[in-house]
């Protein structure tokens, strides 16, 4: 399936929740947030949340900013 | 003349909140906010970089036992998106344990030439994050009226512009900020008032604090000074010199000479 991730599309075989990309990417779900569709999807609901064909996944994190 | 800065359930002996953008390293970054002797400081959510994890992350040179951290929802030019924006910050902040993430500071801007507020938007965005729960910090110009307004929907604080973001323009419209001021705190004397954005200097500092502010937040004028932690240093002062002043309360402007040495006792003079 192809997901869009941070405006660029990935491509995924087989099923992925949430907690299986951040392994992926080597993210520590502790220092990032996460939407779905536009919907924050809190770290308690990685494991059970599923991606979809289509899916746009935001990750984003603390950076600096006035 | 209250000590600590209370803002909902915040408490604070430091006025000065710090932005941490623009620096030219972490590191000069983490000396000038322990040269302002800062307890807050900003911080802005930006998308994770996927393909570049090695590059150092912002959250490894901020002591989060040790500051409070004020995420901004700056770059948003939509209600909508300034709530996404305040959620995700929450969600990040629970996750590092750090008590700001009770906390926003709402910015919706209205265009990328100026960066001034989006007043409708705003009021908009203050309301519904309000609802959500959040104490909402909300960046606004230095327009009384929706000053007002803003606190009636029920922002924590209400953070007058001096001047537009990283300008360095100092206190534009001092008259604004004080009839702000009056209109805020009418019956209401420790509501929270915060002048963000524009200041260039120490001096300009010390003028919003003179007129009554709680506080000051800035980012540009220390990051981007030829000295920052010098100008850090400069900022602490400043925000002391013009809360005791303020405190203090100042003589009365007049367009004449008053004599500070009598004039009783001269001897004759050769005239």
């Amino acid at each position: 399936m192809k997901i869009m991730l941070n405006g660029e599309e990935r491509t995924l075989n087989g099923e992925w929740s949430l907690t299986r990309l951040m392994e992926e990417l080597q993210l520590p779900p502790q220092r990032v947030a996460v939407e779905v569709n536009r919907q924050l999807v809190t770290r308690a609901c990685f494991g059970q949340t599923l991606l979809h064909e289509g899916d746009q996944v935001e990750i984003v994190t603390l950076v600096g900013g006035g | 003349m209250s000590t600590a800065l209370r803002i909902g359930t915040f408490e604070f002996h430091s006025r000065l909140f710090v932005g941490t953008g623009k620096y030219t390293s972490y590191e000069v970054m983490q000396q000038a906010l322990a040269a302002a002797r800062c307890q807050v400081v900003t911080v802005a959510v930006r998308r994770e970089r996927l393909y570049d994890s090695q590059n150092r992350s912002l959250l490894d040179f901020l002591d989060l036992k040790r500051y409070t951290i004020l995420p901004n929802t700056a770059g948003c030019f939509t209600a909508e998106d300034a709530i996404r924006h305040a959620r995700l910050a929450r969600e990040l902040l629970e996750g590092l344990n750090n008590p700001g993430s009770k906390w926003v500071k709402l910015e919706v801007l209205a265009d990328k030439k100026t960066l001034l507020p989006d007043p409708v938007a705003t009021l908009q965005a203050t309301r519904e994050l309000v609802r959500d729960g959040f104490t909402v910090l909300v960046y606004t110009n230095d327009d009384p009226v929706l000053c007002r307004q803003l606190k009636e929907a029920g922002a924590a604080s209400v953070m007058p512009a001096g001047a537009p973001i990283g300008s360095g323009l100092g206190i534009l419209n001092p008259n604004n900020i004080r009839i702000a001021l009056e209109y805020l705190k009418e019956n209401d004397p420790d509501y929270p008032v915060i002048v963000d954005a524009g200041v260039g200097t120490a001096s300009d500092v010390t003028v919003a604090m003179e007129l009554g502010a709680d506080g000051v937040l800035l980012n540009t004028g220390v990051a981007s000074a030829r000295d920052p932690v010098r100008m850090a240093t400069a900022m602490y002062h400043a925000i002391e010199a013009g809360r005791l002043a303020w405190g203090a309360g100042r003589i009365p402007k007049r367009a004449y000479a008053t004599a500070s040495s009598t004039f009783d006792g001269m001897i004759n003079s050769s005239q």
